[in-house]
């Protein structure tokens, strides 16, 4: 599925080999992996960027892939160095792993983050895996070279230890920056593996793996060839269960990110970088299309209140859409209140803070509690209207002498003696009615 | 089963047996008689004692492959061509002695000493001993079983049990069979389950079956053969058990007689042997024809390059960490892991996975092992082109010359023998063939050759059925051990182990 998602061409035979080298993690002395003819070969992956960090700048870049290829996983080790010993936990080795090796197409921290986030996905869609890098379910290890423009590449170093998108960009740029110190200051770069320290923000040397191996790769004898079949060649008498034809999964693939934010835009009136970051963020865009579902409010509108208030406040508390202590519930509740104006866009905002401490108090509650419905007695309004225009003498006389500009002061003032009841429009209304007398 | 034990314990001189399970097998012998006495019994393998090569594994009893680095290592699991005997009922007497890690002509290299010969003790061999000097103990004249899977050759040689499992790679099981005079079959790679079977060339190790006759191994071949899914290179294809007809009519039969196997350190005696043989099926009315497997030669050196290479990558897991003998070496893991393979190692191990590992190199990698795998294909080939061309069998012999003493072979080094002694054997691994040594005679010393039968794949039952008819005709002599005498009379009588009494 990945490989076909990733625009790879499957290799419909495929082999496995050992890799052989001596670790405690490798309880077998050897790994199996597919060194001679991987499963999927050539594809691409298609990522986005803001340019300057401007949402409404997005550029589309491409990183091919050069193979996805199935193997084994080791045990994992962990260094006690206070007893110079180190622990072993084989519960993992032997079971299967994908890798997904991609060609040195992205040119520094942010490309590369954002071409894993968006194969993270592609991986989550698609069911592959659920690709949270915290709990090593995706790891990442990042192959960094320097070179003047029109020169061939640098020598590279691997890094690895890296636990977060956030940390690859963070790894990828620190070991940029100290590749090209050290050959200005004469150095050269060694072919090595570096760990990355997310304390420091630097890369170290890894002390354990030195050298060139020579892993001596000899054919798996106890695995036979991996085939696979597509429609074409699917043999007539076999078990539908017991093969795998690549063209019935290919009808199944479910919509890819890219497909999905496409959608969103048209379906819904948004626009591209809203989408994007409606799909960047875990949850969102399920709770958005929740509240699209339950208001009158329209998406377009919506969305702000999704993109600007709500993932600001969960960005800021560190939560996830899935954690808000607002429900889309009482998000729709409070925007259908906006949208019928019972309460004016200042006043929703108040809301939506009280909401936000998660007191369970639904926003009609805290409409009736705070006294922020608007003011619908049109007597009340003129009359708080007329109360400013009395006041204040100075403005009135502006406005009428041509400063079209000092009413809203005027409607200013209103709302502050309002306390954010009045409803702006029909504000503005009353008065410019008045001053015309 | 009593009787088996108690021939075991009298038999122990042989060395046959590494571990021997009496409890457990007195416990299964019980459970089998109370299914008799009830009428059902699991079929015609309940209650038989068998005995199992000691490298493969089985639950709660030492596996040790004769070697230090396993040496106290109880498995967890059962083979499974072990569980498939002990759910028919089968009574596992215990694990035989073995060439460490199954590396061996002899079966003398094992930590656990050498077996010996049961026909060392033998009237026949006896009678015909001619000492060469006086001055020579009595006891020091016993000849080798060969191997490597010696133990449960002599195992079954000697009345101990009824059928044993050995493994065969390049000839282990034919080899020990041929020296024992008793039936040793490899199978068609493929066809019987390696699971659990502790690898040494993972592309040619099968489990073979060792019996008194023909008709046994095809009982227990039965229940063995078939796939298991998790061993992935056991072919899907359902396998029917057959029972062996007794054929009479052999003149549609072609045997073919590879003039290569007519190698220049062949003994006179096996020489005559095998015409003899020729001779029989001609006058038997079946066609008999002289074939060519042009690259038969070349075996041997192939075998070593891809031999060593899967040793080299199957011997990697044995770190010390794990399981088995761990050093107390412990400045550093690498000499931990370099002091526990030396110790736990002998030396013909240790040679074969330098020499892998030599092979493996990134550089030597194209012109060893990729050349051998092609040289084997070539090897595969032959067998293709001889059976196409309307062979049925293959009539060969399978050892040189008869057992030799002990003292004699222990002059050449491990390698050595094995170049020499494997060269009959060792193509049929290399095609994956089955194949089958049949006793056939008695040498002038008074010990048994055997002539080998090579089948085409999966063609098990006309490679048993002819193999049936041979043994029929040569009417090779029961085994005269004293010691079985004092047992048992009855167990003299050539028994067809179906029988159970």
């Amino acid at each position: 599925m990945t490989g076909l998602a990733l625009n790879c061409t499957i290799n419909k035979k495929s082999l496995f080999d050992r890799k052989h080298y001596f670790y405690a993690d490798l309880p077998a002395g050897y790994q199996i992996t597919q060194q001679r003819v991987p499963i999927a070969v050539n594809g691409s992956l298609s990522y986005s960027l803001c340019k300057d960090n401007k949402m409404s700048q997005m550029v589309t870049k491409t990183v091919r892939i050069k193979q996805i290829q199935l193997e084994q996983d080791s045990g994992k080790s962990l260094h006690d160095d206070a007893r110079s010993q180190t622990l072993i936990d084989l519960n993992r080795a032997g079971v299967g792993l994908m890798e997904v090796v991609m060609e040195p197409d992205m040119c520094c921290g942010e490309e590369a983050a954002a071409a894993v986030r968006e194969l993270q996905l592609i991986l989550q869609t698609l069911g592959s895996s659920q690709a949270i890098m915290a709990e090593g379910q995706l790891r990442v290890d990042a192959n960094i070279s320097v070179h003047h423009p029109g020169e061939p590449y640098g020598v590279r170093t691997e890094v690895k230890n890296i636990n977060s998108i956030r940390f690859l960009a963070k790894a990828v740029d620190y070991e940029i920056h100290r590749q090209i110190k050290e050959l200005e200051n004469g150095g050269t770069v060694l072919n090595e593996t570096r760990a990355f320290d997310s304390k420091l923000g630097c890369t170290v040397p890894m002390r354990d793996k030195e050298g060139k191996q020579d892993y001596r790769f000899m054919p798996e004898p106890n695995l036979p060839p991996l085939i696979l079949y597509d429609a074409k060649s699917l043999p007539a008498n076999v078990n539908h269960q017991q093969v795998v034809n690549i063209d019935w999964i290919h009808e199944r693939l479910p919509d890819l990110p890219s497909v999905k934010r496409a959608k969103l835009v048209e379906l819904y009136g948004i626009l591209p970088e809203h989408s994007f970051t409606l799909m960047n963020e875990d949850g969102l865009m399920d709770f958005f299309e929740d509240v699209v579902k339950q208001t009158q409010m329209k998406p377009k509108k919506v969305i702000g209140w999704i993109l600007n208030d709500l993932l600001s406040h969960l960005k800021q508390h560190s939560l996830t859409a899935k954690e808000s202590p607002i429900s889309s519930f009482f998000l729709a509740d409070l925007l259908n209140l906006l949208e019928n104006g019972d309460i004016s866009s200042s006043a929703a905002k108040q809301v939506f803070e009280e909401l936000w401490k998660g007191e369970g108090k639904t926003p009609l509650e805290i409409v009736k509690e705070k006294q922020l419905e608007l003011i619908q007695d049109q007597e009340e309004l003129e009359q708080i209207c007329q109360a400013v225009i009395d006041e204040r003498e100075k403005e009135v006389m502006a406005i009428k002498g041509g400063n079209q500009k000092v009413i809203n002061k005027l409607i200013g003032l209103v709302r502050k003696a309002t306390r954010g009841r009045a409803n702006p429009l029909l504000v503005k209304q009353i008065l410019e009615k008045k001053l015309s007398e | 089963c009593q009787r088996c034990l108690a021939l075991i314990r009298s038999t122990q001189f042989l060395n046959a047996y590494i571990t021997v399970a009496e409890d457990s097998a007195l416990k299964q012998a019980e459970e089998s008689e109370k299914r008799y006495r009830r009428g059902q019994p699991l079929g015609e393998l309940d209650g038989i004692p068998i005995a199992v090569k000691d490298n493969f594994n089985t639950a709660g009893i030492e596996t040790t492959c004769a070697s230090n680095m396993l040496k106290g290592y109880i498995s967890p699991y059962n083979a499974t061509v072990v569980q498939k005997l002990l759910d028919r009922g089968a009574v596992l007497l215990g694990k035989t002695n073995l060439d460490e890690f199954a590396m061996g002509s002899g079966s003398t290299d094992g930590v656990f000493g050498p077996v010996r010969n049961p026909w060392s003790y033998s009237r026949q061999y006896k009678e015909k001993f001619v000492p060469r000097s006086d001055s020579e103990p009595e006891n020091s004249n016993w000849v080798i079983t060969g191997g490597s899977s010696g133990g449960s050759a002599a195992a079954v040689s000697a009345f101990t049990c009824f059928a044993a499992l050995g493994s065969d790679t390049g000839g282990s099981t034919r080899n020990p069979a041929a020296h024992c005079g008793v039936v040793g079959l490899k199978p068609t790679y493929g066809l019987i389950s390696r699971h659990g079977l502790i690898p040494l060339v993972n592309s040619m190790d099968v489990p073979g079956i060792l019996t008194r006759c023909v008709d046994d191994a095809a009982v227990v071949l039965g229940s063995l053969a078939g796939h298991d899914p998790k061993d992935s290179t056991t072919v899907q294809d359902i396998f029917q058990p057959f029972a062996l007809p007794s054929l009479t009519d052999v003149s549609k039969l072609s045997i073919g007689i590879p003039k290569e196997y007519h190698v220049p350190g062949l003994s006179s005696e096996i020489l005559a042997v095998w015409s003899k043989a020729a001779d029989l099926f001609k006058n038997a009315g079946a066609k008999v024809v002289e074939v060519s497997l042009p690259h038969t030669h070349y075996s041997i050196v192939c075998y070593h390059v891809l031999c060593t290479a899967e040793v080299a990558s199957n011997m990697a897991r044995f770190d010390g960490l794990e399981y088995g003998h761990r050093s107390d070496m412990n400045k550093s893991t690498e000499s931990m892991y370099a002091a526990t393979r030396r110790e736990g190692f002998n030396d013909v191990v240790r040679g074969r996975i330098l020499s892998g590992n030599y092979f493996l190199l990134k550089q030597n990698y194209e012109d060893y092992f990729v050349k051998a795998q092609k040289v084997r294909r070539l090897i595969a080939n032959d067998f293709v082109k001889v059976f196409g061309s309307g062979i049925d069998i293959l009539l060969t012999p399978t050892t040189l010359s008869d057992a030799v003493p002990y003292m004699e072979f222990i002059k050449e080094d491990n390698r050595t023998r094995s170049t020499q002694d494997d060269i009959l054997t060792q193509a049929a691994n290399m095609a994956g063939l089955p194949a089958v040594n049949v006793p056939t005679a008695l040498s002038r010393r008074g010990l048994p050759i055997g002539l080998q039968f090579i089948g085409r794949s999966f063609q098990e039952k006309q490679l048993l059925t002819v193999a049936k008819w041979f043994e029929k005709q040569v009417q090779f002599p029961v085994i005269q051990l004293e010691e079985v005498k004092k047992h048992d009379s009855s167990v003299l009588q050539h028994q067809k182990s179906a029988s159970f009494s």
